[in-house]
């Protein structure tokens, strides 16, 4: 169980590097959809004798649902709706990125045990799986150009925060989660229709044509 | 005791063109060929050996020494390394430093040759090579160094002496990491397909081809035989790091270590049948892949 979460922990990391390797638009969203079933196994495998099961249960399955299958499924119907398979060059290159996500990595591994948190850990990965997480995702929608990957950005990023949220799992209400999980779907929504329309107007989903002034 | 050290340099200097056939075997059945035979490596170190070597008037005695400088390179790399879990032939704390280096030696005498033709052509490709191989050792070096530190020893010996398996049994992730970026610059050192592919002699994709194309005869044998011999080095690390050869009998072990070989060579058939050629700039970020992979492996055996 031990090592199995451990195992668990660690592929997140590892998809967060691919994610950030990958030009591949749909082997991106492949890694984030994995990524998040992995994230509601680590409920599922998190969870001790004093949880309450039911909770963990609904927590785990509304992930899964949600992360896994219907976010992946609209963002691949975007992309085919827009008949775009890759990222351009990033603004900030496939390497360097990589570096500057592994150093993340390494840092929020070595500084997490200093940080002071209101309840022991339930894990020793947990904490820094979230921070290198977050950072991954704050790394994407700041760097890349096309707005399906800014979205698949912020997904990671709520993947992150949702790491850290397995810490509370006992003190946050299943209303609390469920409304998180359902702003994650709203959001992607909103930014599929926004996609949509930067798709329309200028005929690509590069977001710099945004930022050019026209009379 | 005499009698293992003759089987690891009997292994050592004999099987290695074998895995080459097997990998070649297993690509021709994925294709539906029937493929040449497995020992066909042999077949061809014999018909060079038997033909004469024509030197260009422009080369000097630096493009004679280099096949001959590589190969005993990579022989001397091979004393080095442990096989089928018994102590390697020599072993003295630090000789991984010693066994990366040689490899770079090697290395370094084909690019020398190869520039000593004066072909703008044989450049370009030492240029590859070197510049690809300058991203690969870091991985290498970083595996190394997981490996020492989840065994607490510094030669090859150690790391992958009976030290091995109580840290699989402790630091799992951290070594099943290392092993992946081991497999990657393992295909990269060779210029496996993902990275370079061996059997094209198209010239804008080759990477170490095109180093060798006026070497002949002998030379061009030595040359083919420490590329198997570097190859069956790789497999052997990756081999003893994911196989456990605690195995019964008088030679378990060995037989083991041979069976896990091969299958090594399967797995390297499999993957250049079924992935292409990556472009030449996706290359470097495969290899810094790795390099990322190897550095989480020792943040999470440090911490």
């Amino acid at each position: 169980m031990r090592s199995l979460a451990d195992m668990a922990f660690i592929l997140v990391v590892v998809l967060d590097l691919f994610v950030l390797a990958s030009s591949r638009l749909g082997a991106a969203i492949r890694a984030v959809a994995l990524q998040g079933a992995l994230l509601s196994l680590l409920a599922l495998l998190l969870a001790s004798s004093g949880h309450n099961m039911g909770h963990v249960l609904i927590v785990a399955g509304g992930a899964f649902a949600i992360k896994a299958v219907l976010i992946p499924w609209l963002m691949f119907r975007a992309i085919r709706e827009m008949a775009i398979r890759r990222e351009m060059e990033p603004l900030v290159g496939y390497v360097p990125s990589m570096i500057l996500g592994g150093v993340g990595v390494v840092l929020a591994f070595a500084f997490s045990r200093g940080l002071p948190l209101p309840m022991p850990e339930m894990h020793t990965f947990l904490v820094p799986t979230a921070l290198a997480t977050v950072w991954t995702g704050l790394l994407l929608v700041v760097s890349r150009r096309k707005a399906v990957t800014q979205v698949l950005g912020f997904l990671v990023l709520e993947n992150g925060v949702f790491v850290f949220g397995l810490l509370l799992t006992d003190f946050m209400p299943v209303m609390v989660e469920a409304g998180v999980l359902l702003d994650l779907l709203a959001a992607v929504f909103v930014m599929g229709i926004v996609m949509f329309q930067i798709n329309r107007e200028f005929s690509s989903l590069d977001t710099d044509a945004m930022s050019s002034l026209k009379d | 005791m005499i009698l293992r050290a003759l089987f690891q340099i009997g292994i050592l200097l004999l099987l290695p063109p074998l895995l080459l056939g097997v990998v070649n075997r297993v690509k021709a059945i994925v294709a539906g060929r029937r493929g040449p035979p497995l020992l066909q490596g042999y077949y061809d170190l014999a018909k060079l050996l038997r033909k004469g070597s024509v030197y260009s008037r422009t080369t000097t005695w630096v493009f004679r020494a280099g096949p001959v400088v590589g190969l005993a390179a990579v022989a001397t790399a091979g004393t080095m390394l442990p096989v089928a879990g018994q102590p390697a032939i020599f072993s003295f704390s630090g000789d991984f430093v010693l066994f990366a280096y040689l490899l770079a030696l090697a290395r370094f005498a084909t690019a020398l040759a190869a520039l000593d033709t004066g072909s703008s052509f044989e450049g370009m490709g030492a240029a590859r090579e070197v510049s690809f191989a300058s991203m690969a050792e870091p991985a290498l070096f970083l595996c190394l160094v997981v490996l020492a530190r989840a065994t607490g020893s510094l030669s090859l010996s150690g790391m992958l002496g009976p030290g091995l398996a109580p840290a699989w049994s402790g630091a799992a992730p951290a070594l099943l990491l290392s092993a992946i970026a081991l497999f990657v610059v393992a295909l990269a050192e060779n210029s496996r397909i993902p990275v370079d592919d061996p059997s094209t002699h198209l010239e804008l994709t080759m990477i170490h081809e095109v180093m060798v194309l006026d070497h002949s005869g002998p030379d061009l044998a030595f040359i083919l035989y420490g590329a198997s011999i570097k190859f069956f080095l790789f497999g052997a690390l990756f081999v003893r790091l994911v196989l456990d050869l605690r195995v019964q009998g008088i030679w378990g072990a060995e037989a083991a270590f041979v069976a896990g070989l091969v299958g090594f060579a399967v797995l390297v058939g499999l993957v250049e049948s079924f992935m292409a050629r990556l472009r030449l700039n996706r290359v470097p970020q495969m290899l810094v892949g790795a390099s990322v992979l190897s550095v989480f492996a020792l943040v999470l055996l440090l911490r």
